[in-house]
């Protein structure tokens, strides 16, 4: 109960660009938000207003150029490799496409994401990992490739695969991207009520208007910068 | 208690299921190592065949000290010493016999078909031993009478089906050098790289055979020593001792000293090394495309999983596993394939050529070191693997 008032995230004018010199492009214009742990936040805005952008740099796959950026309090500014790997292991992400390893079975697939926890075995982990395919619904999918599986039941893996290494964080890109819209609004819900029992923040990039309505908070973005909540 | 804590600690085998998820590349990947291994165990055993076929019979030799002449640089070109040499070698007090043989090619006409080819031929006192072999003391009785031979049955087929006929029975009769001979016995000694062939016959034959040396010359002294005596400490002093129209040497030093004319003196080392390296380059060039294009086209995926939280390590670690798989896997079909070679090699030109455990581990480790490095250089690729470019 402690962590009810902990920030998940907290930007303070967070600043990115693109390029060198005369091409230098301003992509974020000093972004300030923040999300409280078990929140879900939605992100909407026309393409490449910066939306990814501020994605991959709270995901730590980005060195921060300017600005400050705590994910779970730990400062990403300055951050070195080494801290934003470890961090990424407590971020969760589900990408447009499923990102699936092609040469894995779904069950396999999910176990690498709980491969990441330590101090499991592997039949703990792997039993988890079926927990995870009955949690989505896909308790007669374990054994079945990727490319056996439809575009739902593959993003239904990825969700399993990215709650896995039970993430503090989850940002998820587009997921619903490629999926018909009843899909699309399952795998929403579905997502929603597993991040909520996990107490598990979630950011979400969409630009869906039909599951606009599962956020908690929804921010809109224009040419890198945060409009004011209306 | 280490395969318990494996069994736990251990994750989803990627690079094993990278590699079986896709047969067709695997194949052609084992395909091209096990080509890469057959050809060095190819070319290193003929290499080493050759070397061993070239001191078949001086392994076989009854002698702990050999003498030659200084000038003899071969077994394909020996010169001829004094005899004397050896009586005055019985001077010595650790010396208990000795063996005068003479040592030279001789044409053989084959039976069959009349056509003749060089021989190897030696001669020696059927008296007195030649080789170790428990048989032969019966066999070098038969050379007592004149004109009588041992013929050697691992000799190349062009002299003639001489053994079988004489297993049969038959009474075989040919000519060596013109005259004719009997064949008394078989013996077993094996073709070299210099001879085809090996004839074993009594020192009075062989000077009937061969009219135009000197008596009293002759090309190899077998020098047989007490028990226990120090063979190195007997070598220098024979050597101080005997005039320097003889070199005296141990039986070792005699089998090296002949290996080392093919190793250094013919480019046969360097032509077969040369293919085994050819082998070994080729299997790199192979294992490196399959590795690379490997890693390329699950470049998305690795990004995925650094984007998840794999460190860059466990991802090249993952590599590495699949090098060292595939080194595992290609290396079985090529010691099997270089098995059945060998066997066919042996049947057909009857050189010794052995799997042997040294070149059998040699070329493992060559095959895990080209595919360690193959995957090291492939590793390179993964840097491409960008996490912030798969949103």
């Amino acid at each position: 109960m402690k962590n009810i008032n902990k920030k998940t995230l907290e930007i303070t004018s967070l600043n990115h660009w693109y390029g060198y010199g005369e091409m230098r492009r301003h992509v974020l214009q000093s972004i300030s938000m923040e999300i409280s742990s078990g929140e879900v936040v939605l992100l909407t805005g026309p393409s490449g207003c910066g939306k990814t952008t501020l994605l991959t740099l709270i995901g730590a796959l980005r060195k921060v150029q300017d600005g400050d950026l705590k994910v779970f309090g730990r400062q990403l500014f300055g951050a070195t490799r080494k801290t934003r790997q470890n961090l990424r292991k407590n971020i969760g992400m589900i990408f447009q496409g499923h990102n699936l390893l092609r040469c894995l079975t779904a069950e396999q697939n999910v176990q690498m994401g709980a491969d990441l926890l330590n101090g499991f075995s592997y039949k703990a982990r792997r039993a988890q990992s079926r927990e995870w395919l009955r949690a989505v619904g896909l308790e007669d999918h374990f054994s079945k490739l990727p490319h056996d599986l439809s575009g739902g039941q593959k993003q239904r893996v990825a969700i399993a695969r990215a709650l896995a290494a039970r993430p503090k964080l989850l940002l998820a890109d587009e997921p619903t991207s490629a999926l018909d819209s009843s899909t699309g609004r399952e795998i929403v819900d579905l997502l929603k009520k597993l991040a909520i029992e996990q107490s598990c923040s979630v950011l979400m990039v969409t630009h869906d208007p039909r599951i606009l309505d599962v956020a908690d908070r929804l921010l809109r973005m224009e040419d890198g910068q945060i409009l004011p909540t209306v | 208690m280490v395969i318990n804590n494996f069994l736990k600690q251990r994750k989803i085998p990627l690079a094993w299921l990278l590699l079986t998820r896709q047969p067709l590349r695997i194949l052609v990947a084992i395909a091209g190592i096990a080509f890469a291994g057959i050809l060095m165990f190819m070319q290193l055993g003929f290499r080493d065949g050759l070397f061993d076929a070239s001191v078949t019979v001086h392994k076989l030799f009854d002698a702990d000290l050999v003498l030659i002449s200084p000038r003899s640089k071969s077994s394909i070109s020996m010169s001829g010493f004094p005899r004397r040499r050896l009586v005055q070698a019985m001077a010595h007090k650790d010396v208990i016999g000795t063996t005068a043989v003479n040592w030279n090619f001789l044409l053989w006409r084959n039976p069959e078909n009349l056509s003749t080819r060089s021989i190897l031929a030696l001669g020696f006192e059927p008296s007195k031993p030649l080789l170790i072999d428990s048989d032969f003391e019966r066999k070098a009785k038969t050379l007592k009478n004149k004109r009588r031979v041992l013929f050697d049955d691992l000799s190349r087929d062009e002299f003639g089906p001489i053994s079988s006929w004489f297993k049969s029975g038959r009474l075989v009769e040919t000519e060596v050098a013109g005259k004719r001979v009997r064949v008394s016995g078989i013996v077993s000694l094996g073709p070299s790289f210099g001879a085809d062939g090996n004839l074993i016959t009594s020192s009075e034959t062989y000077l009937d055979l061969s009219p135009g040396i000197p008596k009293g010359s002759i090309e190899i002294g077998l020098v047989r020593l007490r028990k226990g005596s120090d063979v190195e400490k007997v070598v220098r002093s024979l050597n101080l001792s005997l005039p320097s129209d003889v070199t005296v040497m141990s039986l070792k030093s005699f089998i090296d000293f002949e290996k080392n004319y093919w190793k250094s003196s013919t480019s046969i080392g360097f032509i077969f090394t040369l293919g085994a390296a050819m082998g070994f380059i080729v299997g790199c060039v192979i294992v490196y495309q399959i590795l690379y294009s490997d890693v390329s086209d699950h470049l998305p995926e690795y990004a995925t999983l650094m984007a998840m939280g794999y460190n860059l390590r466990s991802l090249l670690g993952v590599v590495a596993r699949e090098g060292f798989i595939l080194s595992i896997m290609g290396y079985i079909p090529a010691y099997v394939s270089g098995q059945v070679l060998y066997a066919l090699v042996r049947a057909s030109t009857k050189l010794p050529v052995e799997m042997s455990f040294s070149r059998a581990s040699i070329i493992f480790f060559l095959i895990l070191f080209m595919c360690m490095g193959s995957a090291i250089a492939a590793m390179k690729k993964l840097a491409d693997a960008d996490p912030a470019e798969i949103f």
